[in-house]
Parts: C-alpha cells; structure tokens; sequence
C-alpha cells in the first residue's frame, strides 16, 4: 500500500507520535541513564517487531532470529576494524548481506512446514555460532575488540553515544513501519493467509514459498543493522554474546505478549518486558530467575491469552481496532 | 580393520541408548501430535537423578532406575496437566510454545541452582575385551537395559490393555472416545511414560559421559535426528535410526571438531526432512 | 465447443490404492460438467491432480492450451483455475471480506489490493453474504463456510470452477438458494467442473455427466443418458436409495 494511503489512517501519526516522543525522552535533561535504558527498548522492540513478521503473519515461530543480529553484529565490527569503513555504510552492507543470507537459508529450510521449521532455526543458531568460533578473521572464540579510538569520526564517544542511540530508535521505527506496511499490503495479506492455512493459501494463488523467503529475509534486514549498532557502541563482539539464544526467546515473549500480528502490541510487549525485567534484576530474589520468569510469563500467555495484549484490549474494546494496528 | 569394527560396536552400544531417548519423544509425538520441547531437559533431570543417589548419597548407580522411572511418570503426567492438556486440538505451535515455556522455567531453576558446572558419575564395572580395544562395562549395561526397556515398551504397547487403549487414541481419538476409552487419562499416561523414558535413557547417559545442566539441547536434538531418521510416532523406527546415529558418530567423531557435531547432526535432520518429509521410514498411519 | 480441460489418461496411485486410474475426458468452455461416484471413486482425488496438490503418476493436464501437469497450486491458480474444498479450509482468523481478497488478489487476474477489494465485495454479492463480510471466518455457520468458499473462489475470476460437494449439509432451503448460485455464476461465463451426490440437484444443474468409480471412467454423457446407464445403476446399486433417485432423476 503506497505511504500516502497509510498516511490516512490514524495510527500511522499515533506511531509516528509515540516514536517522536521516545526519540527526545532523554534528550531533556540530558538523562544519560534513561538513553541507556531506552537504547534497550529500541533494541528488543525491533527484534520482536521483526520476529512479527515470521510470527505474528507468516505464522513460523523463530526460535533463531538472534543469528541475524548477531551476524549483523559482526559484519559491521569486522567491516569497522579490518577495512576502517564508516559506521553507515557498514550498517548498510551487514544489513544487505545478512538479507541475503537469510533468503538463501529460507529458501531451503522453509520447505520445512511448522514445527520442523521451528526446530530447524535453533540449528541455524548452532550452524553460526561454530562458523563464528572457528573463523579465524572474526577472532574465533575471542571475538573482536574495538579500538578506541572509533567514536572519533562520530564526534568523540559523548557524542557517539547520542548519535548511536537516534540511529537506534530509527531502526526501532523503520521496524514498526515495516511492520505496519506489510501488513497493509498485497504482500501482508498474503502471508496472514498462510499463517491461516498454508494449502489453502497456496490453493488461492499465493506463491508460498517465495512469499516465505521474502519475509524471513525481510525480518533479518533491521536486525542485522541494530546487530552492527549494539555491537558497534559496546566496540566488542563474541560469539557467546552475539548468538546468545536468551535474546531470541525473550524477543518471542514479548512478541507474544504484546499480542502476534499486531504492530502496537509488540512495542507495548517489548516496554512492559523491560519493565518487568529491570524489576527483577534489581530486587535480589529473582535476579537468578529470568529465565524461569520469561518461562512463566510465556507460559500464562500461551495458555490464557494467546491473543496477547492487543487481543485482551480489541476484545474489552473493540473500537480499539480501528486505531491500533 | 579391528578399529573400525571397535567404533561400529561402540556406536551401536551408545546407539541403543539414543534409540531409547528417542522414543520417549516420538511416543508423545506420535500419539497426540506433541512436541515435547521439555525432552532434552527431561533427559538432563535423569541424569541428575542419578547424580543424586549415586554421588551424593553413595548408592550403587543402577539403583537410581526405578526412582528416576517413577518419578519422570510422574512429571510427565503433571507435564500434561500443566501444558499439554489445553493445546491439544489446538495448533500444534501452541503445544510448541508451551512446552517450550515450561523448559525455559526448568532451565532457569536447574541454573540457578546447580549453575554450568559439569557432573560426572563414575561407574566401576569390568569391560570387555577385543583384541586392543575394549568396550567399558558401562556401555554394555546400558545398552542392554536400553533395549530391555525399549522391548518392553513394545510389548506394553502391543499387548496391554491400556498400551492397545494407547494405540486407538494415536489412531482416531474420536473413535476411541466413542468406544469408551477415557482419552484424557490415556494422554496423561502417554506423556508420563514418554517423559520417564526421557529421564530413563538420560540416567543411562549419565553413567556413559559427563554432563551439565545444559547437556540437554544435544540430546534433545540427537532425539529429533533420530525421530525424523525413524519416521514420526514410530518407536521400533526410533530404535533402529538411534542404532545408526550411534555408528555414524563413532565413524564422525575423530574426524571432525566437536563444535561440528552439532551441526552436521542439524544438517543431518534439515537433509532428512527437507528428502523424506515423513521421516525414512515413514510413518505409516497407525505405525504406533 | 472449444476445450478448456483436457485430461488425458491421468492416474494417480496411494501406497496399493490406484485412486485414479487412465482418466480421460474434457470440459469444454462455458458448460457445468457434472461428476459423480460412489465415496472414495476419486473424485476429489482428481480434484487435487488438477489443481496440483498432488502431481499425477502417469498422464497429462491442458489447461486452456497450457500443459498444466506437475505444477504447483499456486502457478495453477494463476493460470484461471480456482475451487472450492469438500471439508471447508477457511481462513479463520481472517474476515470473510478479507478471505475473498486473498483469492482475487492471487487469483487469475493479480489484482492490487484496492482492486482486489470491490472484486471481492462483487463475489461476495453474488455468493449472499453481504451481511457477514466483516465477520471472522471461524464465526459463521457451515452452510455460510460453504459459500465463503464459492465466493472466495469466484473472487478469483477464474475461467474454470472445480467446485468439490457445495450442496452437502445444507438444508433444501439453503441447496435451492445454492444451485441459483451456480447458475448465476455459469451466467456469467465461467466454466465449471462440478462434484456433488444429490443426484436430483446435479442431474439437473449440469449440461453433461461423467461417472467415476474405483478411479476410472464408468459413463459420459446427457444427464438423461447417463442416469438409464446400466453400469452406472449397477455401480449405485450397493446404494438403493441412490439408485432410485437416479432412476427418478434421469
Ligand atoms: N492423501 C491421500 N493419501 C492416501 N489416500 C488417499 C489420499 N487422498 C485420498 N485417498 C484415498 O483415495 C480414495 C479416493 O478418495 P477421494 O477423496 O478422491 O474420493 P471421493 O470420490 O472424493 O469420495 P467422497 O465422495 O467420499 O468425497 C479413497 O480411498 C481415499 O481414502
Ligand atoms: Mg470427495
């Protein structure tokens, strides 16, 4: 659906608002501490809208989507350390290339319907993490520091900083409005259809497995780049950190709780998750349990909500439908 | 020439184990369309099971099977009340997740309790010797309690009167329910029995090599190779395709890093898949 | 009459059951071909060869002058070939206004979304059910599935309709106000294949009759020709009532 049509529709200015808002929050005040918790957000919010995608329209869960950020990751700190190329275009490049990559694993592995899909992508995880441990221009199992040196171009590491943290939430918002368009397109409806029933889509005429690929390439594309952002601002990447499966399942409980297939409700997921965890690491007791708190929380979502937060508001308020995508 | 036959023996013996693991998984699969994503930490609380009695408290290690029997029935039937029994009949993803949901809450307790360190049973038994090589004592138990359990799974399946019930609700569930047969508690009992034969085989493990509390995950794909090889909800295909796993990761095992292992074993099942979309022995209906 | 599906000595094997067997025949532009046959003759079977659910073991498929075997649903319905599913396969999550756009926008004609829309409100007119469009699929009555199906199908715009058992499960009310469905939708130049076991419904409805059973070709002809065909009463024989109704039909 072309841009201006979107336009029309109320909930593009309501994103557009709310993204706004979270771009300047910290910006008052020069909060150093709330950036750093909102460059956070950003990150897990584009995670999860992306996993959406696969998720929420497709209907293939995705116990791997941390592969694309963490290769993202380090195609842009190799790019940066071994080839001094600038921030952006090494952004560019890891995005594409991850792209890329995924349309060629997709192409195979989602010939694989449903659970078996699933059960693949954590092999995906595994197949990358060896590759990145024994490929020797990546470091291996040491990974790659940064010199300090890298924030000089960015105008020093104060500056740097506020730098990374806008592009972030620009690829928090290209996430959401990629959400948001592909759902509202030709495309989009295609892959709720075979999120549905995958024969009968294929039977109306929707090209299955290319839509497949398409959108699994699609969900690795702004990952990868905030994969290059994150890894780019801590200046050092592992394999352990950047394959770390824990990101992935908490991309998929915030997805979930946040209601699949909807727009809004993955950013609220992701804000109400960051909540909640800075809660529990912060008090004593549940520090040692996130896990089993992410497990839980899953758990309830699946079992008594699993349309998620946005199915729980459209059914108390159904008039919600029409403002919240 | 002696090498060779050595590792195919070993892998066989390891193989029965694997096998044995396996059919706890297809046996859930099978029946209710289930996947178990709780397996490899199933396989993980067997181990620790015998850890428990066979470490801490000194008793002989074999001593630990019929408390880690009893007590993966057991969770394996609350495993059922918590999250399988509301996702039946609903998308298979959803058992996927809620399964998936109960393995993240275990995992997350079992670390931080126990933490990544690795355990080790030791199991002082004769070997047996052929020529330069010979197979630890261990291995040998351990297959052939693998395959005693495995033949009596069987036999319970084809025999029994509750194994027949099990085999009608695999079939036609409706059908069962039509004829009498109380399809909820034959379900619970399904998942009891799949889950102590997770925790069985992981117990059996534990006496083979050392493990974590993350040792499940390789496990629990080992299981899935080895149910795509064996055809889904097929236990006697689960045996065989465990066997040869075990002989492929023996004649594998020297030539490549460990790190691969892993992912040729995934490679091995996306193969498996992507060919036989069935499984190699592919499941006829009513395999079971 | 020009030909738009021609089969030729399709056959189609399951395991140590041939479902098809050595079919032949040919739909011809703008008519209602009836098929029929005892259960498990194939019929549906044949559905699934020719929109390529399943590829044939031996024969071919033309299609409007393209050889169509093999290919894949998706190409298929692209060619001009839409149908409808004996066991409904709704899009449930999805509004049944929603469910017809995905088969006009993926159907024959590729249509943009907006398009795909006012063709699916069209189909959605023509099928009655106006008045559910912004319902969820997985809330309406079977009866109102069964015609979600036909409209989605025909949103397609298809040159040729397989419709697969439409008038099973629905009241006499509801089969009179689906046969009117098909005749209006033939008015309109659309071709269609036709399965269906009311033999009084079908025996009327369609201009010619192919008989199915264990997979091959028992009879073609009139509706009148093919109801006093002595195989075709022998083979509905095991079925007395079926064979009196055909009696009385024909
Ligand atoms: N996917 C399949 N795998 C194995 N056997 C199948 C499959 N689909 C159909 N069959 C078998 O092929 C035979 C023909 O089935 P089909 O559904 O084509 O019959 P039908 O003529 O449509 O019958 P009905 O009038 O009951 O709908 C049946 O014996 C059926 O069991
Ligand atoms: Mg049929």
């Amino acid at each position: 659906m072309p841009l201006v049509r979107l336009m029309r529709r109320p909930f593009f200015w309501i994103l557009a608002l709310a993204i706004a808002v979270f771009a300047l929050a910290p910006v008052f005040g020069n909060n150093v501490a709330l950036r750093e918790a909102l460059i956070l957000d950003a990150v897990y919010i584009t995670l999860a809208s992306n996993l959406n995608l696969m998720l929420g329209y497709a209907g293939y869960i995705n116990f791997g989507s941390i592969v694309f950020f963490g290769l993202g990751g380090y195609t842009c700190v190799w790019l940066v350390n071994s080839y001094h190329w600038p921030l952006g275009a090494s952004l560019l490049v890891a995005g594409v290339c991850v792209s890329v990559l995924a349309l060629i694993f997709g192409l195979g592995i989602l010939r694989l319907r449903g659970a078996f899909f699933a059960l693949a992508t954590v092999g995906i995880v595994e197949a990358v993490q060896a590759f990145a441990e024994n490929f020797t221009p990546w470091g291996g199992s040491s990974g790659i520091y940064l010199s300090g040196d890298i924030f000089t171009p960015l105008g020093g590491p104060a500056r740097a900083l506020w730098v990374i943290y806008f592009m972030m939430v620009a690829v928090m918002g290209l996430s959401l409005y990629l959400s948001y368009a592909i759902k509202s397109s030709k495309f989009g409806l295609g892959l709720l259809a075979i999120g549905q029933n995958e024969d009968a889509a294929a039977i109306l005429g929707v090209p299955t497995p290319l839509y497949k690929a398409l959108v699994y390439s699609a969900s690795a594309f702004l990952p990868a780049i905030a994969g290059g952002l994150y890894f780019f601002k801590s200046a050092f990447i592992q394999p352990s950190d950047a394959f770390d499966l824990t990101l992935s399942t908490e991309a998929l409980v915030v997805a979930m709780l946040g209601g699949q297939g909807t727009v809004a409700g993955v950013a609220i997921g992701a804000f109400l998750y960051e909540e909640l965890r800075g809660y529990l690491l912060t008090s004593s007791m549940f520090a040692n349990f996130q896990l089993f708190v992410s497990g839980a929380l899953l758990l309830l979502i699946v079992l008594f909500f699993p349309g998620g937060l946005m199915g729980f508001i459209y059914r108390h308020f159904p008039r919600t439908q029409k403002v919240l995508e | 020439m002696l090498g060779v036959l050595a590792s195919i023996i070993d892998g066989v013996l390891v193989g029965l184990v694997y096998g044995l693991a396996a059919m706890g998984l297809t046996l859930i699969w099978g029946v209710m369309d289930v996947i178990n994503l709780t397996h490899g930490t199933m396989i993980v609380a067997g181990m620790f099971g015998l850890y428990g009695l066979a470490s801490a408290v000194g008793a002989p290690p074999y001593l630990a099977l019929p408390p880690v029997l009893i007590g993966g029935f057991l969770a394996g039937v609350l495993l059922y009340w918590v999250a399988v029994h509301r996702m039946v009949g609903r998308p298979p993803l959803m058992s996927l997740l809620s399964t998936f949901s109960i393995n993240l809450m275990l995992i997350g307790l079992g670390t931080s309790i126990w933490g990544t360190a690795l355990f080790n049973v030791e199991v002082a038994l004769p070997g047996f010797s052929l020529g330069r090589y010979t197979f630890p004592g261990a291995h040998i138990l351990a297959a052939v309690l693998a395959a005693l359990i495995a033949a009596s799974l069987y036999l319970f399946l084809q025999r029994s009167r509750l194994g027949k019930a099990v085999r009608a609700v695999a079939n036609n569930r409706e059908a069962a329910e039509l004829v009498g047969i109380p399809t909820t508690r034959v379900l619970a009992i399904t998942v009891g029995c799949g889950v102590a034969i997770a925790g069985v085989a992981g117990m059996l493990i534990g006496t083979l090599f050392p493990f974590t509390i993350l040792s499940g995950d390789s496990y629990q794909l080992k299981s899935f190779v080895v149910t795509a090889l064996g055809g889904f909800g097929n236990p006697v295909g689960a045996l065989f395709a465990g066997i040869a796993l075990g002989v492929l990761e023996g004649a594998v095992t020297p030539f490549v890093p460990v790190s691969w292992t892993l992912v040729i074993e995934f490679a091995l099942f996306v193969l498996v898949l992507v060919v036989f979309p069935g499984g190699i022995f592919a499941a006829r209906r009513g395999a079971l | 009459m020009s030909v738009l599906l021609d089969l030729r000595e399709v056959s189609k094997r399951f395991g140590g059951l041939q479902a098809v067997r050595n079919l032949s025949f040919d739909v011809r532009q703008g008519e209602i071909l009836g098929l029929i046959g005892p259960n498990g003759a194939g019929k549906s079977t044949l559905f699934n060869l020719i929109n390529g659910v399943f590829a044939p073991d031996h024969g071919r498929i033309i299609f409007d002058g393209i050889d169509i075997t093999g290919e894949r649903p998706y190409r298929v319905a692209r060619y001009g070939l839409a149908r409808t599913h004996q066991i409904v396969q709704p899009l449930t999550n999805l509004t049944v206004l929603d469910n017809c756009t995905v088969g006009a926008c993926f159907g024959r004609k590729n249509l943009p979304l907006a398009r795909a829309h006012e063709a699916a409100r069209e189909a959605i007119a023509i099928a009655g059910l106006e008045n559910r469009a912004a319902m969820l699929a997985l809330n309406l009555t079977i009866a109102e599935k069964k015609r979600l199906e036909l409209a989605r199908a025909l949103a397609a715009q298809p040159k040729l309709l397989l419709l697969d058992e439409v008038l099973s499960g629905l009241n006499p009310t509801e089969v009179e106000h689906m046969i009117g469905v098909v005749r209006r939708i033939r008015e309109r130049g659309v071709t269609i294949l036709i399965i269906e076991h009311l033999m009084q419904a079908i025996m009327g409805l369609s201009d010619r009759i192919v008989v199915l059973n264990f997979g091959q070709k028992l009879a073609e002809g009139l509706p009148a020709e093919v109801a006093r065909h002595p195989q075709v009463i022998e083979a509905y024989l095991g079925d007395p009532k079926l064979a009196a109704e055909l009696q009385g039909a024909g």
